[in-house]
C-alpha cells in the first residue's frame, strides 16, 4: 500500500507510450456522401485514417476551397513529437524512481504546460489551414472559414466536423491524472 | 383418361382467370389480383437505404450477362458483363478483358449463360464464387464475389454446347460441363448421317483450386451422343456422384422435336467421379487432342491473359468399370435435382405426364447386385423398377426443374400448365400449387440445390410475359416471380422483369457476401504494367507508331490534359490508372472518334483504351463518370498532327509541363 502511489506514478510515465501505438487525435468529416463519415487520425509521428486513403480524401474535399493539400512532410511536429513524449516517459520514471512529491509534482506540471502548449500548436495549424486559402479556389465563398473545431463539433458547409481525442490522447490524460493521484496520496501519507 | 385429365388443367386454369375477369372487368387484372394477399406489398418493401435479405443472382441467358438482384424487392443491383461485350464497363472492349472472351475460334464477344451455380464448401453455399456457362461457344465462367466482376472463363474442348453446367460438387472439387448436342469426338468432316457411328457425347470435370479458384479441364467421361440436358451433383450420403439426365437415346440428328420424342424412357447417367479420380490416378485415361481457351484476370495486374491448351484426358467406360451407370427415366427428362440428405434424385421427365423419382440407396443396391436391364458401350443401365423412389402422379404439364426448402417440400416447375407445384418428398403427394404468369422455365430457392436451403422464398422464372408489364413494341421483357414459401400455401409477392432471359438462378443470404465485397482497389498493390503510380509518373512514350499514355485521373483532372505530337495512323493506348482510394469513386474515360467503348476505371484500378486517329485536328476527352462538383471540368484535349508531321510530343497539366 506504501508503494501505491510510486506505482501510480510508473504507471502515469508508461501510460504516454500508447501514443505509439494508438492516434492521439481524430477529426471525423460528415456528409451526405460520407455515411459512414472520413475519419482522419493525428498521431505523434503520423497522421493517418481509418483506411489507407483517409488522407487523400481529405485533401481531395479540401481542395474544392482551396485548403493546401495536408502533407505530413511539411510537418515539423511529427517528426520531433515523439522523441518529446519518450523525454517524458523517461522522466517519468526518474520521478518514479525519486519517489517524492515534487518529483511526481513537477512531472505533471511540465505536462499540463506541453499539453497546453501542443493544443495551441494544433490551433494554429488548424487556423492556417482553415483560412490561407489559395486565391485559385475552384470554389470561394467570402468570408468563410474551413477551420476544423479544436474539440467538438462544428458545421462546415455540407459537412459536420468533429474533432475529438483518440485512445492516445485519452491516455496521455490518464498519465495526467495518475500522475495527479499519485501526488496527491503521498502528500495525504506525509500528513497522516 | 388420366391423360385426359391433365390435359384439361391448362383449360381449368383459364377458366378460373375467366371467371375473375368478369369480375374485374380487364382480363389482366385477374393473374394481377388474385393471388395476391393485401399485405404482399409490405412483405416485398425493402425501405430506402434498407438492405435486401438475399442476393439473387440471376442468368441472363441470350444477354450473356449475369444479373444481380435483391431479394425480396426484385431491385436490381448490377448486370456483370460474362460471355458478352460491355460498353459502358469497357469490358471486352479494353485491353485488359480482351483475353477474357478468347477461344480457339478466335474471339467470341457472346454466348448464351444458362446456369448460374454459387460454389459451395459441406454443401452450403460460401458466397466465395458464382459460376456460369456459356451454351453456344462451350464455356464455364467464374465470377468473384469479392468485385461482382468475371474473373475467368475456360473453354470446353470437344464438346457441342455446353447446356448441363456448371453445376458444382459439395466442396467445388469440381463443376461439370456436359454437351447438349452429340458431336464427332474430336471433331471432323464426316456425313452428318453418321451420327450414331461417329457421334459422342463428353461429359467434362473442371477441377477448381480452393484458393484460387482457377479451373483446369481435369477430365472428360466419352459417352454415347445422347444430348446431355441438366446436371446436379450429389451431396451428403450421394457426394461424389454427378446425374446427368440425356433425351435423344434415339441419336437422331434431324426432326428432333418428333425424332428424339419417341423413346419411353430415356436416362439419368450417373458417374461416379471418385471412381473417374481413381482411374486418372492409375493413368486408365487416354490422352486426345483438344484446343482450348483458359483465360483468367489477375486482379494485381488488373488484367487477363489467355493460354491455348492442347491435351485432354479422356475416360472411356468400356475401360472404367463403375465408372457410369444409367438410371431409365421418363420421358425426356429435362432438370434433374438432388434433395437435400442426397438420396432422392429427381427426373423431371418433360414429355410425362408423372415426376419420377430416383433412390441412390436403391441405385447402391441394384449395383451391388448387378442385375442390370442391359449394357450400351459398357454402360450398365440400371432396372427402373429397381431405383425408383417414387413417383409423384399427374402433378401437371411439362416438369421442368424441382428446388426444395429443407422442410421436406419440393417444388416443381411445369413449362405447359405454367405454374410451380409443392410436393412432399417420400409421399410424392401434391400439397399445393400456384400459377405462373406465363411458362415458367426455372426455380430457385436460395439454396434450393444444396444442402441447406433458405426456405423462405421461391423465385420463378418466366419466358413470357404478353400483358403483364406496359407493352414495348413486339419484344417483351421475361420476367421473375417472387413467392413467400415460408407458409402452407405458396403465397405471389411480387413479379419484376429480368435482363435477357433468365434461365437458372442461385440465392444466397446477403450476409454471406457484404463483408466480403471490396470497396477499392489499394493502389500500392497495383502491378499493371503500364500503372502511372502518381501524377510524377505520368508520360507520353512513342514506340514506332504506337504511342503510350501513362495518365492518372484524380477528381478533378487527368494528369496529363494535353498531349501533342501524336500522328494519323498511330495507335494510342491511353493507361488510365484512377488514384483515387474511396468507396465509389470510379472515373471514365472516352475520347473522340474511339471506335470500340469507354472505359470506367475503379479505384486503384489501371485500364487500358485503344485510340486509332484518323484525321487531324485536336480531339476532346472527358471524365464519363459524374465524379464530384468539378467533374464537367474533367477533361482534356490530344492534338492529332498529320502522318508525316515533326509536331514534338509533349504533354503538360495546368501551368506545369510535364514534357
Amino acid at each position: 500500500m506504501k508503494q501505491l502511489p510510486r506505482l501510480l506514478m510508473f504507471l502515469a510515465a508508461l501510460s504516454l507510450l500508447a501514443l505509439f501505438i494508438w492516434p492521439m487525435w481524430k477529426i471525423v468529416l460528415y456528409a451526405p456522401q460520407y455515411p459512414d463519415g472520413v475519419e482522419m487520425h493525428i498521431y505523434i509521428n503520423k497522421l493517418g485514417g481509418t483506411s489507407p486513403g483517409t488522407l487523400q480524401n481529405v485533401n481531395i474535399l479540401n481542395h474544392y476551397v482551396g485548403m493546401k493539400a495536408i502533407e505530413p512532410d511539411s510537418i515539423p511536429e511529427l517528426q520531433y513529437f515523439q522523441y518529446v513524449i519518450l523525454a517524458l516517459v523517461f522522466l517519468g520514471l526518474v520521478a518514479t524512481a525519486i519517489n517524492r512529491r515534487w518529483a511526481f509534482m513537477a512531472w505533471l506540471i511540465l505536462l499540463v504546460v506541453l499539453a497546453i502548449a501542443g493544443i495551441y500548436d494544433f490551433y494554429l495549424w488548424e487556423y492556417d489551414y482553415g483560412h490561407n486559402l489559395s486565391d485559385t479556389a475552384p470554389i470561394k465563398i467570402p468570408g468563410a472559414s474551413f477551420q476544423p473545431p479544436l474539440i467538438g463539433v462544428k458545421e462546415i458547409l455540407n459537412f459536420t466536423a468533429v474533432s475529438l481525442p483518440h485512445w492516445g490522447g485519452y491516455f496521455f490524460g490518464l498519465g495526467m491524472i495518475l500522475a495527479g493521484v499519485a501526488s496527491w496520496l503521498t502528500g495525504k501519507t506525509r500528513r497522516a | 383418361m388420366k391423360i385426359q385429365l391433365s390435359k384439361l388443367l391448362p383449360f381449368c386454369i383459364l377458366a378460373a382467370g375467366m371467371l375473375w375477369s368478369t369480375s374485374c372487368g380487364k382480363p389482366a387484372s385477374a393473374s394481377k389480383g388474385g393471388a395476391l394477399g393485401s399485405d404482399a406489398a409490405s412483405r416485398v418493401y425493402v425501405a430506402p437505404g434498407q438492405y435486401d435479405e438475399f442476393y439473387a443472382f440471376i442468368s441472363g441467358g441470350f444477354s450473356g450477362q449475369l444479373s444481380v438482384y435483391g431479394i425480396p424487392s426484385g431491385r436490381l443491383l448490377k448486370v456483370i458483363p460474362v460471355f458478352s461485350v460491355d460498353a459502358e464497363k469497357g469490358y471486352g472492349f479494353n485491353e485488359e478483358t480482351k483475353p477474357m472472351l478468347n477461344t480457339s475460334f478466335g474471339f467470341v464477344p457472346w454466348d448464351d449463360a444458362h446456369h448460374p451455380e454459387l460454389s459451395q464448401t459441406n454443401g452450403e453455399t460460401d458466397g466465395r464464387w458464382c459460376f456460369i456457362n456459356g451454351n453456344n461457344t462451350p464455356r464455364v465462367a467464374r465470377i468473384d464475389l469479392s468485385t461482382f466482376e468475371t474473373a475467368e472463363i475456360i473453354e470446353i474442348p470437344n464438346s457441342g454446347g455446353n447446356h448441363s453446367s456448371p453445376f458444382t460438387t459439395e466442396n467445388t472439387e469440381y463443376v461439370v460441363a456436359g454437351t447438349r448436342f452429340g458431336v464427332p469426338y474430336p471433331q471432323k468432316d464426316v456425313a452428318i448421317d453418321s451420327y450414331a457411328e461417329n457421334f459422342r457425347g463428353a461429359l467434362t470435370y473442371i477441377s477448381v483450386a480452393p484458393e484460387t479458384g482457377h479451373m483446369e479441364v481435369a477430365f472428360q467421361v466419352l459417352l454415347p451422343a445422347f444430348d446431355y440436358d441438366l446436371a446436379h451433383s450429389g451431396k451428403g450420403k450421394s457426394h461424389g456422384w454427378t446425374f446427368f439426365t440425356t433425351y435423344n437415346t434415339e441419336l437422331k440428328s434431324s426432326l428432333l422435336e418428333v425424332n428424339a420424342s419417341q423413346n419411353d424412357k430415356d436416362f439419368i447417367a450417373a458417374i461416379n467421379w471418385k471412381k473417374a479420380e481413381e482411374y486418372i490416378k492409375q493413368g486408365k485415361f487416354r490422352e486426345m487432342p483438344a484446343r482450348y481457351a483458359s483465360n483468367r484476370y489477375d486482379d494485381s495486374v488488373h488484367g487477363a491473359t489467355s493460354t491455348m491448351k492442347d491435351k485432354v484426358k479422356v475416360l472411356i467406360p468400356e475401360e472404367c468399370p463403375g465408372l457410369v451407370y444409367f438410371l431409365p427415366t421418363p420421358k425426356s427428362p429435362h432438370g434433374v435435382d438432388v434433395d437435400p440428405t442426397g438420396e432422392y434424385i429427381v427426373g423431371n421427365g418433360k414429355l410425362s405426364a408423372d415426376l419420377t423419382v430416383h433412390s441412390f440407396t436403391k441405385m447402391q443396391e441394384a449395383i451391388a447386385k448387378q442385375a442390370f436391364e442391359t449394357t450400351i458401350e459398357g454402360i450398365p443401365v440400371l432396372k427402373f423398377d429397381d431405383v425408383l423412389a417414387g413417383v409423384v402422379t399427374k402433378p401437371g404439364l411439362g416438369p421442368l426443374h424441382t428446388e426444395f426448402d429443407g422442410q421436406g417440400n419440393a417444388y416443381t416447375t411445369f413449362f405447359i400448365s405454367s405454374e410451380v407445384v409443392k410436393w412432399k418428398v417420400g409421399t410424392w403427394e401434391v400439397v399445393d400449387r400456384a400459377p405462373c404468369y406465363y411458362s415458367v422455365g426455372h426455380l430457385m430457392i436460395p439454396g434450393g440445390d444444396s444442402r441447406k436451403p433458405d426456405g423462405k422464398y421461391l423465385v420463378a422464372m418466366n419466358k413470357i410475359t404478353k400483358d403483364r408489364y406496359l407493352p414495348t413494341g413486339p419484344e417483351l421483357t421475361q420476367s421473375a416471380q417472387l413467392y413467400d414459401i415460408s407458409g402452407d400455401k405458396m403465397e405471389l409477392l411480387l413479379d419484376f422483369p429480368t435482363i435477357g432471359e433468365p434461365h437458372y438462378a442461385q440465392g444466397i443470404a446477403a450476409s454471406k457476401i457484404v463483408d466480403r465485397s471490396r470497396k477499392i482497389f489499394p493502389i500500392e498493390e497495383n502491378k499493371h504494367p503500364y500503372r502511372a503510380m502518381g501524377e510524377k509518373e505520368t508520360k507520353v512514350v512513342r514506340e514506332g507508331n504506337t504511342v503510350h499514355v501513362y495518365m492518372t485521373m484524380i477528381r478533378s483532372h487527368f494528369a496529363p490534359d494535353n498531349i501533342e505530337g501524336i500522328k494519323v495512323g498511330d495507335k494510342v493506348y491511353f493507361h488510365l490508372t484512377n488514384l483515387e482510394q474511396d468507396w465509389d469513386t470510379p472515373h471514365g474515360f472516352s475520347v473522340m472518334g474511339a471506335r470500340n467503348a469507354e472505359i470506367l476505371i475503379m479505384p486503384g484500378q489501371t485500364e487500358t483504351l485503344l485510340w486509332e486517329p484518323q484525321r487531324e485536328g485536336v480531339f476532346p476527352f472527358y471524365c464519363t463518370d459524374f465524379c464530384s462538383a468539378l467533374h464537367q471540368e474533367m477533361q482534356g484535349y490530344v492534338r492529332v498532327s498529320a502522318a508525316g508531321a515533326n509536331t514534338p510530343l509533349k504533354w503538360k497539366l495546368g501551368d506545369d509541363v510535364m514534357q
